[in-house]
């Protein structure tokens, strides 16, 4: 029997047993429960408590009632840093969806020295995210980058991607597709999960790969791209190191970065640049609030479409 | 037709390879590069030198930043690994009132935001005069981390109960049992959860921003950071320093990943990564 199993009956037992059993387990999980009351439950009330103040750390705080999140929706800022966070998840989200399964499909149908292109399309997910910063902004260098250096070599102008607001967006878009390889490797393994017959029937029928692909693959893996699409939204929305490298910190005073203040540069700043402690934490409310709802969204929009094998919905 | 299928797929998983190593080529020949020929494209540098390589030890405390990021690494990953474990087995082991419960505020956590704790966990540390020193960057893995224990969790709960009651007839304790049976069957999870966390503490950058404040104390993400903003925005358009210092703060990570290549493949696919 597995300790699996053991989980699942629960047999009546002497009481002094069952208490030296609770205070075992209450040693081993202490680590965690410690931690999750003074680094998860003192810092969730403490940070709603600082929302409702005005704290720089140096003097103590002072209560301001709902100031804070009054500001949140008159600061041009915030609606900004919103703007370009929701366009940012709305390009790059669906972007690493369809490349990773495009990949992991090409990965797929050949059988062979698949291990060396996987480790390929993995590696850069092993770069620090400061390096691909780094990278991001050279690579995409108006006049000496590579990435305009290879467009120009098919004859097209590449635009100034660090520096023209309306392309440093794409330009990040572009950047964090780089690192698609983790996904890659995910889907990769669900289509080893799907069912040979499957395609042999597909086959008899004589439809070509395409259906195949839309018929049977998609919809068998659908649960893993669900999961894939939640969880890359979550990322985005709180992406903060490759923008905030590339386009912040104490050297970067050359040219406007508003294009790329994401919501999560903003709260960083706002907290420890310019030491707004209250507004922060009332910032950093919002985006729960911005992520909670948006998760939800798209698990009532998106659920119908998963197909769970067993039938459940 | 089949054939032509077979040598289109070739062709592009060949050209995507290509695109996809492309940038890390181009990052280490530049770093070879002198100042001029930086931008210069070509794969192999025309004029071939190793002074990036000196003048990036000079202009930045690199050797300390190395040191203070092997520090901080080795010691993230090891007190999570450990703790994670012994939380993971508490949950899987154990019969006790409120275990469920307690095990689903776990998985609650990992949905809130690193953001709403952030300020007040370094409020936390500011009190104990720890903002401008490298514990606050590792001692919370002190206390397991919910997506590690659920991960090592779920291996603990595959496994077979009897060698585990054989120990507790022969008058192994708890302790024993978890120690000498329990983690070595599942080193493969141990080790996942020590690379993930390995790579995760290397890489990490808004902690090190957050709390470090001295150049002495940096970590090499931080210190790249800096080193941007000094060589690269700072108007001093030394890039190649720059370069040369984000090779070096990636090589550490595709070393790594070449050590634990299989089990990081494994863990991603089997726990959809982090």
């Amino acid at each position: 029997m597995s300790l699996a199993r053991e989980h699942a009956n629960r047999l009546p037992r002497r009481r002094s047993t069952r208490w030296i059993e609770t205070r075992a387990a209450l040693l081993f999980i202490s680590p965690w429960l410690i931690g999750l009351l003074v680094f998860t439950a003192w810092p969730i009330i403490n940070s709603a408590y600082l929302s409702l103040t005005d704290y720089d750390v140096i003097n103590d705080p002072s209560f301001v009632g709902f100031d804070n999140y009054v500001t949140l929706f008159e600061d041009p800022k915030v609606g900004l840093a919103i703007r370009n966070t929701f366009l940012f998840a709305v390009m790059s989200v669906p972007a690493h969806l369809v490349v990773s399964l495009a990949l992991a499909l090409l990965l797929n149908s050949a059988a062979k020295a698949t291990g060396f292109f996987r480790t390929a399309f993995f590696l850069p997910k092993m770069t620090p995210p400061v390096a691909i910063g780094v990278l991001l902004v050279m690579l995409f260098n108006g006049q000496s980058g590579l990435v305009n250096g290879a467009l120009g070599l098919v004859g097209i102008d590449g635009p100034a991607w660090t520096t023209d607001p309306g392309w440093v967006k794409p330009g990040l878009v572009l950047m964090s597709l780089w690192t698609v390889g983790a996904s890659v490797i995910i889907i990769l393994a669900a289509l080893r999960g799907v069912p040979q017959e499957l395609y042999d029937s597909a086959l008899v029928d004589g439809a070509g790969w395409w259906r195949r692909t839309l018929r049977i693959t998609v919809p068998m893996i659908s649960p893993t791209l669900f999961f894939l699409f939640i969880v890359d939204t979550i990322n985005a929305l709180q992406s903060f190191t490759e923008a905030y490298t590339a386009f912040f910190g104490a050297g970067n005073t050359t040219y406007s970065n508003d294009a790329a203040l994401f919501y999560a540069i903003y709260l960083f700043r706002q907290a420890f640049e310019f030491l707004h402690m209250g507004y922060a934490s009332a910032l950093a409310w919002l985006l729960f609030v911005i992520i909670m709802v948006i998760t939800a969204v798209q698990i009532l929009v998106t659920r119908r479409y998963v197909h769970y094998e067993g039938g459940q919905s | 037709m089949r054939r032509a299928r077979l040598v289109l797929t070739w062709a592009a998983l060949g050209v995507l390879t290509v695109a996809f190593m492309y940038p890390f080529v181009w990052l280490l020949s530049a770093s070879f590069k002198p100042r001029g020929e930086v931008f210069d494209h070509r794969i192999i540098p025309e004029t071939f030198t190793f002074d990036n390589y000196i003048q990036v030890w000079h202009a930045a405390p690199l050797g300390l930043w190395l040191v203070n990021t092997l520090f901080v690494t080795v010691l993230a990953a090891v007190a999570v690994t450990v703790t994670s474990a012994m939380v993971a087995w508490g949950f899987a082991y154990f019969r006790f009132p409120g275990r469920n419960a307690l095990f689903g505020v776990l998985l609650g956590t990992m949905m809130l935001p690193g953001a709403v704790t952030m300020i007040p966990t370094f409020l936390i540390w500011n009190s104990l005069g720890m903002v401008g020193t490298l514990t606050p960057l590792w001692a919370q893995n002190l206390f397991g981390s919910a997506f590690y224990i659920f991960l090592l969790r779920q291996f603990f709960l595959g496994l077979p109960r009897e060698p585990f009651e054989a120990a507790k007839i022969d008058g192994a304790n708890n302790w024993k049992i978890f120690t000498r049976i329990a983690l070595p069957l599942c080193r493969p999870a141990i080790v996942v959860t020590l690379l993930f966390e390995f790579q995760a503490a290397w890489t990490d950058l808004m902690r090190p921003l957050i709390y470090l404040r001295d150049s002495a104390t940096f970590t090499v993400p931080r210190g790249l950071k800096a080193l941007l903003d000094q060589f690269g925005f700072g108007g001093e358009w030394h890039w190649e320093i720059v370069m040369t210092a984000g090779v070096i703060t990636t090589v550490p990570m595709i070393i790594l990943f070449f050590l634990g290549q299989k089990h990081f493949v494994k863990g991603i696919a089997t726990t959809g990564g982090k």
